[in-house]
Formats: C-alpha cells, structure tokens, sequence
C-alpha cells in the first residue's frame, strides 16, 4: 500500500517547527505504525535527509515511551491502542496521515515527533509512591487486601504513564495519569497512611504544570490502557476530603 | 539534569484554606459543582413556578406576591427572596469566575495548538461548548432580567403584574425566539454540566455512573421542554 | 578438568587452588551454604549513617536492579546519581516482563523451600552458575516479596485477601508471584516509585535521557562514567566512589528480539574494554512462544505468554508442501511434534527443548505462515473441551494482543508461534558482591553473568533484579566504601578523566564523519543475522568460525559505509543507534568465540555436534563445568580466556531428559 505522510519537524524546542510532506511506496499491511516510520527513516536517510526523530522503547505497548498525534488522535484510531500497536492495516491504501507530536506546555518538543514529558515525573515524586524504606516491610500475608480492592487499584496501575490523556485533553490537563496513581496506592490498604497528604501534594504539582478537567472523557478514549475516569472522580472526592481531614489532624496536633 | 525543561504554569502561594481550596483547579471545579447545583435548583423551581402562567393570570400574579412573602410576618418583608437572591448572585459570580480562570489556565496548558486539527472522540458537543453556551445563557439572564424583572426592556412593562409582562413579551415573535434558543442553549449547558457536577464531586459509582447519564439529559430535557413550552404557548395564542 | 586458560594466555596467569584462574576470586564466603550470606554480611565492613553522604555512587540503568539499589542507597544516606537513556527512570525494559516473579514463600504448602528454589535454579541453569550466588538469591526472593507488597504492587490476590501464586514454566511448585500479565511493570513501577522519592528528597539525582559512553577507571578503579545528554548532545564526566552498571542484557545483538529498541551492550561492553571480564557471552536464552516476523522491516518481536502451552497445542503439517489453511488440514495429516517426540511433557517441555524443535520443523521445510517460518499453537481442543468462555478467561489479553498484531483471531485461527532471542545469561562477570574485575564497579541484574547459569528459569528475572537492587549492592557496596572512607571522587577535570572524555567525543565525531552510505539500521540488521544464524538456538564449529570472519568484515564495512546525518549537538537517533551498533559488532565476536570456545551444549547453548541420539544437549561437566571470563587485550587482539571452575557441593549435576 502507498500512504501519504504530514509530518511535523522541528529541530529542538526553541525552533519553529512546520510540517513536511512525504510519499511512501510498499508500505505492507503487517507493519506497525512505528516500523512504517523506521522505513521512512531509512529512505530519508538514503536520500540525504535527516530521519524523523521519534520516541519509541518496548513496542509493545507497555513501557510508555511511544506516542504521537495521528490524524488529530492521540495514538491513534485504534481504542486501547498505544501507537507502537498501532498497524497499518488500519489504514486504507492512499491513506492521507497527518502526524504530530503530543501538544502541552509542559511536554516542550525535543525534536521532531519527541517530546519531553518530565513533568509527569514531578508529579509522581510529589507523593506518588508509599513510603517503605527496604527492610522494613512486613510479612506480606500480614496485610490483606481484598480482591476487588486489589483488582480495582491494579486496574488504575496499569497507567504506562505515556502522556496521551494529556495530549488528548482539549484542556491539556495530566488529571487522568495523576488519578490513575492516586488511585492505585490510596485504594490499598499500604496506602492509608500517607493518602491525604498523597492527594494533596499530587494535585497541587499537577496544576503546577498541567490545565484543569472540564470532563470531556477525550484522556479515557485515548488511553491506550483504557483507564476509566472514574479514577478521576475518585481523586476529586479525595482531594475535597484531603481538606478537612488534613485540617483537623493538624489542628489535633495543637 | 533532574529539574524539568518545562516550568510550572503557575506559582503556589501560602493563603488561608478555603481560598487555597479555591486555588486549585480542582477545587474550582468542586465549587462549580455545588454552585452548579444551587442554579440547577434555581432554574428547576423557577420553571416550575413559571408553568403556574399555564393556571391563569390570577395563580401566576399571586405566585410573584408569595414569593415576596415567603416568611411571612416572622421577618421582614422580602428578606427571604433576598436571601435566596444574594445566595443566586454568589453562585454566579462564583460559577463565572472559577469558569473563566479554569479557561485561563487551560489556555497556558496548551499555548501551542495541533496545527493538523483534532478529532474528538468522546468530547460531545455540549461539553466542548459549555464556555459558548455559558456566556449566551448569562447575556440572555440579562436580557431576560431587563424584560421580565426590572421592565427596561419591556415598553409595556407593568409592575407587579407578572403574567401581563409575561405575555406581552413572548408576543413579540422575535423577543420569543430569542427565549426559545437560549433555553435550548442552557439545556445543552445543562445536558453536560449536570453530567459533569457528579465527576467533579466525586459522586460516582458504578451503580449510579449511567443514571449520572440519563439525570443529566432528563433534567435538561424538562427545563428545555418546560420553558420553551411557555413562549410557544403564548405565540400560539393559548396563553393570552 | 582442564585447568590452562585457552587461546593466548598472557603470562603470569595463574591458577587459583580449584583450578579457576587466580585473576578471578568470587570471594564466595566459606561454610555450609545456609550460613554463607548471613556470616558474609556479619564479616562485612559498614558505613556509618553520618558517614554515608561522603559517598558518590553513580548507577547507570534504573530498571529494577538499578532503580531499587538507588532507592535504597538513596534511602540509607549515600548520594546517588541515576542515569537512563528512556525519558523517565519508569521505561526500563524490565517493565515488559509478563509472567511472574519467583520467590520461596511456600505459601501454597506444597513443598517449596529455599533449598528447592535454590536447587531448581541451579538445575534449571543446567549447572553453570555458582551455588553460592544461587542460594543467596533464592534465600532474599522472600524478602522481595515483602518489599515489593509494602509498597503497593498490586500482586493477584485470593477472595480471602491473601497473595494468590501459580506454577509457571513447568515447575513443580506454586511459586510465582503475579500481577496480571504485567507483573514487570508493576514491579518496576514500585521500584521507580520508590526511586521518585528519593529523587524529590535530594538523596538522588536523575538524569534521563543520558547515555553512557564510557567508563572512567583510574588508578585501577573505576571512578565515573562519560555520559551523553541525548536532548542537548552534550558529552560529560561524571565522578563517584563506585559505579553500578545495571543496563540490562544484550539480546538485540540478534536485532530482532523481545527486547526494547534501545536495550544495548554499550554500558557493559565498554566497561570490558576498560578492564571488566565479560563473562558466558553465548549464554542466551531464546522464548518459544513470540509472533514470527512478518516481514523484512520487522523492528521487534513480541514475546507471548509462555503459560498458552498450557491450554494450546502445537503442530506443524506433516507435508512441507501443504499450503492449505490449517482449518482444512485433517487431523491425521498434522503432526503433534512436541506430543510425539516428548509424550511426558508434550506442550510443556522447558523453552530450549520447545524452541530447538520448532527451529528443526520450521528448518525442515515445515513452516506455516506465509513466509513458513512458525509453527502453529492451537487452541481448537482446548475450546471444545474448556468452553470459549473459559478460553477467553485466561488468554483472552493475548489472543488480543495476538489479533492486534496479526489481524488474525486466534479463536479461529491457530496462532503462528516461533521462537526468539529474550533473554542473556552472559554478562560482566562479578564477585559474590556482584563487583566486576575493575574494583568499584558494580554489575547488577540481567547485565552481570552470575545467578542464572546457562539458561534462566521462568519468573527468575525479576527475582533476580531485585534482589541485586534491594539486597545484596546496599551491602556489599557499604563493604567497598568503608575502605574508602574520607578519599575525595576524582574531580571531572582530571586529565584521566578528560582523556576517556575526550576519547568518547573522538568516537562520536568518527561516526558522523564517516559520510558512507548505509544507516546503523542497517549494519543492525545485517549483524543480526549473521549472529541469528551462527549464533543462534543451535550453533556448530564451522557456523560459528565462518561467523567469526563475517563480523570482522562488517565492523570493517561499517567504520568505512556508514552514514549518520545531523549533527553531534543536538538530538541525533541515528548517532546513538550507530555508537550502539559498533558495540554490538565488537561483542557479536566475542560472543561467537565464546560458544566456540564451549565445546558442549548446555542450557540456552546448543552444539550441534554435542547432543544425545535424541536431539537433546549433552553437557561436558568433566570439562566445561566453569564460567567463561574473557579478558579485553586491546583492538584487534584476541580476548584471553579465564575460567573460574564451578564446585557442586550441594547439587549433583546430571543429565536433564523429558521423555
């Protein structure tokens, strides 16, 4: 099959970036949409010109790191579909196909189709973990977790943390990823202690860098894990609780 | 190096906690909800209120009085329906205000659109036109306030004779359309935001997350149905 | 037992007391097995906690060895520097791993032990790992376990709330701990977690996308790294009291393999030029169960669930020419090799015994597919027999993940399975510290050689990161600085510092000068072939000799034809893909000596002239029971071969058979 590509190029974030156009022959139906990149790669660089930078790692949808607007979709038409499972035979032969990197104030595009997204990171090291120096952990059997419970926090930790629910948001907001881990740790019992504090922190950092949820539902189309925003009501009532039990623990302790 | 390229898009200040609850976008979205909440009620009695046109000048005329006299004589005349005024106009002022700076915000989050255009998969149109239709609905509540509450809209304007008013109004056939749209506009407002309140409460379970669904269209559907009935009644000369 | 160091043994080369070379001390601690890593970490020199932040440690990696020993060094005072060449320390290949991780809890009552994970590992391995190493592996795995729950991993519970286990990879025990099919991530993911808070406390600072291109060893130790900022291009050094490698294995010398793009051998090859032995190089391990290519742009190949040989069986047609779809094909024209060659195990034969099978069809003109290069895995019987509902139960992920990639429906359709490079036993040889030859570097996790002998069991990697990473380094490395204490890191304008500094910019500048015509793709490619084909699931002399001539050749074409555009300064995919190529030519070679050099099979490493009547690996205990630790001479040499012979005092060797 032949496809027609727009692709974005910029050579580093304090560039102006602008689309350009490339025609690609014997493009096969079994390829994934990133080995269809490797080929152009291989042609442009053939040709003299330089290959289309773009992030990719596992490919095969787990470790996050892939991930671009296609045709105005974030990973992509395929639902529950990281760009790296993404496969050409999705696409009908002449397809058009319009590729542009994730667009937010806080993931600056590092060249091309990369960008950078370490604001995700400030936003796990602001409280998304539970404190448990080595060594000091229980019996594991000691603290069980209800099955559900266990089924439900996993279902949220399943986030790969690739960005597309930011890329999604028509608001840029990171509340999908950000709820997903809030989730996942104040659901289980390991992380009572810290939940409060957890959200809090959390929320602030994301806001720090990110818009806000006007409830669209764009984040949970384009997961590629399907993480539900019910997640996201799940923080909200949280970070409104967070409020006054902070409070009155605070005040407890005089 | 550890520090992100990107820098924050705001600056935390240290303020007392109900302001830095307000701050935060999340709690801006919490005070939406409820203040949501408070004009959804609004909109609802006074719809209901309204439909009373339908029993007759005489019930719709002693409505607008009991209004006044809610309380009657154990406080002073009207301090309840100011109350509840006051109580309106800060729901306003607060759903407005925490509507535009979450606008603000959004717009730095993304300073920089997708130049090949989007394609929206799940965002329906009344949720990617809650800031359009917020904006008519609150010129058309000036308008509706100029025409109905206050008469300088209304040469025939009399006071204290609601269902006169009302029905002078509506005859005039382009002031009726204009009611007609802006409440088919605030039942869209409402087809999303009475979805919405639930999520940004965290009101949600899977037991209730499809009723969140069918209460938000039902309950837009019966403000739209309820008030656009009235000045479609009064063009077709039902109500006169 | 032959105790001469093969090829051009340097002179002054001694033999230790067992036979092993005397430039190889595994320091393994004396006394009964039980007793060795408690005695060891008693006999163990500490570092005070006020002591501790007058430590640099730099760890490279942060998949789950790197980023749980910088957690927990972080944690315990020291100040730590991570580096990872992903966007954020949470991408790190481990976080592929699906099915399990393994650990002695013996939770289900029926049998399991330390000593029996220990014994299972070490026969697993088929008796080329150390005994010592192993026990103290299986003895932290419950440790793990603990650590991995307190932080939150959201491990498979039972109804009544309790951890749930199962059997995997044919063990006889219910030993393996899981999150879903993503136990790697969620591992990971605590690890990082952990690893994030340190990082917003300070103790740890991380650089992403940084890449290492070179150790620095000064005065006989090592001392940093040189690094390469990928967004920026900017070349640094960076200094420390000890530097941890935990970069993972080196399984995309074959090119197409299940590991990440980016996985390489840079990190280790590099600090074996500066002095690290590399250690059972042609110790790998290939996954029966992944989706066969399907066609030449093929970038990867996608591991599947080995626990379908469960449910699913597998067979070829029984006429190389028959080309009907499998639907048609009758029963009595299929042939149930696994069942008719193994009728004890059938389906669940161990992965090397299951892979080389599917080699020997698809090698015989027995392929399926249209480029008949896999074999089919059926689940028709197991539908009619189980029901689709129960079918969809336990697969239903895969056979999405199946249809994803194939756009075919396994509930209809056989899956075409074939089997690929997954996995490395080989790696930097290190001491019962895991510390490598060059004093103050550490290896950890899949990038060391040391716990899993000549093929890894299911479910032992992840044991096997994390324990390095949480366990052993936070001890073994307190060892090491204790010795040091109130000595200054080297300062990055050291001249020994700039020289390696400066050379690593030399390299870099050759790779962009050399103005030829192929990408670093396509040398990839290209050597993955030759290693897949010589190298591969079986090997044999000739193969590997002719192999051994094919990859000098094209290291040569490749420092002459290649073309890498853009520039050094600034984000260049095809400069780092060309610095991790050449690594992979150099070690490609050595590799190939390395299985030339081991004249048995064993493991993951199958002669093809060393195999019983019935096409199984024969081992050569007599002679080849030791670890292979080549020594770097210098380009263009030839490595010097040290073994460090293996004692069994605990499990007797014999002979793996599943008739």
């Amino acid at each position: 099959m032949r496809v027609h590509l727009k692709i974005w190029r910029q050579k580093n974030a304090r560039t102006e970036g602008a689309f350009a156009e490339y025609d690609l022959d014997n493009v096969s139906h079994e390829m994934s949409f990133l080995e269809m990149l490797d080929v152009l790669n291989e042609q442009l660089i053939s040709g003299g010109q330089e290959p289309v930078a773009f992030d990719s790692d596992c490919r095969e949808g787990i470790c996050g790191m892939c991930g671009v607007m296609i045709n105005g979709e974030a990973h992509g038409p395929q639902r529950g579909t990281a760009t790296c499972q993404l496969h050409m035979r999705k696409f009908s032969d002449g397809a058009h196909i319009t590729v542009e990197p994730w667009r937010s104030r806080s993931f600056p595009v590092n060249k091309d189709l990369s960008v950078d997204r370490s604001a995700l990171d400030r936003i796990i090291e602001a409280g998304g973990y539970i404190t448990a120096p080595t060594g000091s952990a229980p019996e594991a059997n000691l603290i069980p977790v209800p099955k559900e419970v266990s089924d439900a926090a996993f279902d949220a930790a399943a986030c790969i943390g690739c960005g597309a629910c930011v890329a999604a948001c028509p608001n840029g907001a990171a509340n999908l990823f950000t709820a997903a881990k809030i989730a996942h740790l104040n659901l289980l019992p390991q992380g009572q202690p810290e939940r409060w504090s957890r959200v809090v922190r959390m929320v602030e950092t994301m806001e720090d860098h990110f818009g806000s949820c006007t409830n669209y539902g764009e984040c949970q189309a384009a997961c590629p894990k399907e993480i539900s925003i019910d997640y996201i009501a799940y923080m909200n009532r949280d970070f409104v609780k967070a409020q006054l039990k902070n409070r009155r623990l605070i005040a407890q302790r005089g | 190096m550890t520090s992100a390229t990107s820098t924050p898009v705001r600056t935390r200040r240290n303020l007392p906690w109900p302001i830095a609850f307000y701050q935060t976008a999340v709690g801006k979205k919490w005070v939406m909800a409820v203040t949501g909440i408070i004009l959804l009620g609004f909109v609802l009695v006074h719809m209901v209120g309204n439909l009373k046109m339908y029993l007759g000048e005489t019930d719709l005329n002693k409505y607008g009085v009991a209004l006044r006299e809610i309380g009657g004589d154990l406080v002073p005349h009207t301090s309840i329906l100011w109350a509840v005024r006051s109580l309106l106009i800060l729901a306003f002022v607060l759903h407005i205000h925490a509507a535009a700076t979450l606008t603000a915000m959004n717009r730095k989050a993304r300073p920089v659109g997708y130049k090949g255009g989007r394609h929206y998969v799940a965002a329906n149109y009344a949720a990617r036109t809650m800031r359009m239709t917020g904006v008519i609905v609150l010129l058309y509540l000036l308008f509706h306030l100029m025409d109905l509450t206050w008469g300088n809209a209304n040469p025939n304007f009399v006071h204290g004779e609601p269902y006169h008013n009302v029905v002078e109004s509506f005859s005039r056939a382009p002031v009726a359309v204009v009611y007609i749209i802006a409440n088919i506009l605030l039942g869209i407002h409402i087809y999303h935001g009475a979805w919405s309140m639930f999520q940004s409460l965290g009101w949600n379970n899977p037991r209730i997350n499809a009723a969140r669904r069918w209460f938000a269209t039902a309950f837009a559907a019966l403000i739209v149905i309820g008030n656009v009935s009235m000045p479609i009644a009064v063009l077709a000369g039902v109500v006169s | 037992m032959t105790t001469e160091t093969v090829h051009q043994t340097i002179s002054g080369n001694g033999i230790g007391q067992n036979g092993s070379s005397s430039r190889l001390n595994a320091r393994i601690p004396a006394g009964p097995i039980e007793s060795k890593w408690d005695t060891h970490k008693f006999n163990m020199k500490l570092v005070a906690p006020h002591n501790r932040r007058r430590f640099e440690i730099i760890i490279i990696g942060t998949g789950l060895a790197g980023a749980a020993a910088a957690a927990t060094l972080g944690e315990a005072g020291y100040n730590v520097k991570t580096f990872c060449y992903q966007d954020s320390p949470r991408r790190a290949h481990s976080i592929a791993a699906q099915g399990g991780i393994n650990a002695a809890k013996n939770y289900r009552n029926d049998g399991d032990s330390v000593m029996r994970l220990f014994y299972d590992t070490i026969k697993g391995g088929d008796y080329r790992s150390r005994e010592g190493n192993v026990y103290r592996l299986a003895q932290e795995s419950v440790n793990i376990i603990d650590q991995c729950v307190a932080q939150g991993v959201p491990f498979a519970r039972e109804y009544g709330g309790l951890l749930d286990n199962r059997s995997f990879g044919g063990a006889q025990v219910s030993r393996t701990f899981y999150a879903r099919g993503q136990t790697g991530q969620q591992l990971l993911l605590g690890a990082y977690q952990a690893l994030a808070r340190q990082i917003a406390l300070g103790t740890v600072q991380s650089y992403p996308r940084h890449e290492l291109l070179d150790v620095i060893v000064h005065e006989g130790r090592a001392v940093g790294v040189v690094v390469r900022n990928m967004i920026t291009g900017e070349i640094a050094s960076h200094t420390a009291h000890a530097v941890v490698l935990a970069t993972g294995g080196y399984g995309n010398v074959f090119y197409l393999s299940t590991n990440a793009k980016g996985c390489n051998v840079t990190a280790i090859w590099r600090a074996h030029k500066r002095g690290a032995f590399m250690a059972n190089p042609c110790f790998t391990q290939i996954h029966p169960t992944c989706i066969p290519a399907s066609d030449e742009f093929q970038s990867k190949l996608t591991l599947m669930s080995e626990s379908l040989r469960n449910d699913g069986r597998i067979w070829v047609p029984l006429d190389p020419t028959d080309s009907r779809s499998p639907d048609r094909i009758p029963e009595p024209e299929r042939d149930y090799y696994l069942e008719r060659i193994y009728p004890a195990f059938g389906n669940l034969v161990p992965r090397d015994v299951a892979s080389r099978a599917a080699k020997r069809m698809v090698d015989g003109g027995r392929g399926v597919g249209p480029l008949k290069n896999g074999v089919y895995l059926d689940f028709s019987d197991a539908t009619a027999r189980l029901g689709r509902n129960v079918i969809e139960e336990r697969y239903g992920n895969l056979f999405e993940m199946y249809e994803r990639i194939t756009g075919e429906n396994p509930y209809y359709t056989p899956m075409r399975i074939y089997p690929a490079s997954h996995y490395t036993m080989g790696g930097l040889w290190v001491d019962y510290n895991l510390m490598s030859t060059v004093p103050g570097l550490f290896v950890a996790g899949e990038a060391n050689f040391s716990d899993h002998g000549a093929n890894r069991l299911g479910a032992s990697a992840l044991m096997q990161g994390l324990a390095d990473g949480y366990f052993v380094l936070p001890y073994t490395l307190a060892d090491f600085l204790a010795g040091n204490l109130g000595q200054k890191v080297v300062p990055v304008d050291h001249p020994a510092v700039k020289k390696v500094e400066a050379e690593a910019r030399d390299r870099t500048k050759q790779l962009l000068s050399i103005n030829g015509t192929k990408s670093p793709e396509w040398y990839h490619r290209a050597l993955g072939k030759i290693v897949w084909d010589y190298c591969g699931m079986g090997r044999d002399a000739q193969g590997l000799q002719k192999a051994l001539s094919e990859i000098p050749a094209l290291r040569e074409d490749f420092y002459r034809d290649l073309r890498v555009l853009g520039d050094g300064d600034e984000m260049n995919q095809s400069l780092e893909k060309a610095g991790r190529v050449a690594d992979f030519i150099e070690f490609a070679e050595l590799m190939c000596r390395d299985a030339l050099q081991r004249e048995e099979s064993c493991g993951g490493h199958f002669r093809t002239e060393h195999q019983t009547e019935d096409n199984e690996a024969k081992r050569d205990d007599d002679n080849y029971a030791f670890v292979a630790a080549w020594e770097w001479q210098g380009q263009g040499k030839t490595q010097t071969l040290h073994k460090e012979v293996l004692d069994f005092e605990y499990v007797h060797p014999t002979q793996r058979s599943y008739k």
